[in-house]
């Protein structure tokens, strides 16, 4: 049955890019930010745009940014975009049910452009019954070409432009979460496995700040404690 | 214009981490086939993930993001419109900025 349920259609690419278009303003004012910490880091903006076209990783970019120096830290660099972006991991196994029907260049280049933003939007869109993966690449794609695109602006704008640190824009990338949590609250089933996850996510990030260990602790344990009280009820 | 061939090993590197997280945890899951009740976690993690975002970011802001935050989520709640939501919210933000 599943064979004749659309893969990756071209419709699909298209949906995933309008569908994404309120997140994009939300990724035009962190991508500014990026490109206006590299060129007060020292990056060209060929080094700055290179760096958001291949890690396409905002946070990782960001940490790894403000530990810079020169010679560039290649293994600190490194091992700050790995620990950042370990959420990552636990996100693409999640979108195993599209992913699984994919080949080739569709398969790996849809996780090349898996982020944070375009992952949420496509897992309601299998909540909801939605079988095409094109979703997930056309919102990744378009988010990657504004981010890239963002980076460069951001760099020219560098020399005279610095919004403060707590500046309102700052907070729209916050806003995109919060609006997508409300839309994965499937009801009191979910209380508990959220409670946990924010008491223990709140816990680690006070302990590892500036890693994303907090992120994958409070996921993780939120879920084991869901699953646990499942199969508890069925016994 | 320039490309210095340090910052170009480290963008690389940063690359290959990132990419590895982003294709390894779903090819490893692929390829080691977990148990069922690692399985039935999957169902969770969207919702406890973007928890363990949000919970400690506010916690770490102010009245600014507590405000935004509740604005955001009641827009949501009354609209399920994404693009209204994080206008509504980021415009709360915004008034709160301005007045403090």
């Amino acid at each position: 049955m599943s064979r004749t349920r659309p893969r990756f259609s071209r419709a699909a690419v298209l949906g995933g890019m309008r569908a994404s278009l309120p997140v994009q303003a939300a990724v035009v004012p962190f991508a500014l930010v990026c490109g206006i910490v590299s060129q007060g880091q020292g990056l060209s903006v060929l080094e700055a745009m290179l760096m958001s076209a291949l890690c396409y990783a905002g946070s990782a970019q960001l940490l790894a940014l403000s530990h810079w120096g020169h010679p560039a830290p290649v293994l600190a660099a490194a091992l700050a975009s790995f620990v950042v972006n370990l959420r990552l991991a636990l996100m693409g196994p999640v979108l195993g049910p599209w992913l699984d029907r994919l080949r080739g260049w569709r398969l790996w280049g849809s996780l090349f452009v898996m982020a944070d933003q375009n992952w949420a939007l496509s897992v309601a869109q299998m909540q909801a019954g939605r079988w095409d993966a094109g979703f997930l690449f056309g919102s990744g794609a378009l988010m990657w070409v504004v981010w890239v695109l963002g980076t460069g602006a951001g760099h020219l704008l560098g020399a005279t432009m610095r919004p403060a640190p707590g500046h309102p824009l700052f907070f729209s990338a916050l806003a995109v979460f919060v609006a997508v949590l409300v839309t994965m609250w499937r009801g009191r089933a979910d209380l508990v496995p959220w409670a946990v996850a924010a008491g223990v996510a709140a816990g680690l990030a006070r302990m590892m700040p500036g890693t994303s260990w907090y992120i994958v602790g409070g996921a993780l344990a939120g879920s084991a404690v869901g699953v646990l009280r499942d199969q508890k009820g069925r016994a | 214009m320039t490309l210095d061939p340090w910052v170009l090993a480290a963008i690389a590197a940063m690359a290959l981490a990132t990419y590895l997280t982003r294709a390894g945890g779903y090819w490893l899951f692929r390829v080691i086939r977990p148990p069922p009740l690692v399985r039935a976690m999957l169902g969770y993690i969207p919702g406890t993930l973007f928890v363990s975002y949000v919970v400690p970011a506010l916690a770490a802001g102010g009245v600014q993001e507590w405000a935004g935050a509740a604005a955001t989520a009641a827009m949501m709640l009354a609209t399920r419109n994404l693009a209204l939501a994080i206008l509504g919210g980021t415009s709360a933000a915004a008034a709160v900025w301005a007045l403090s």
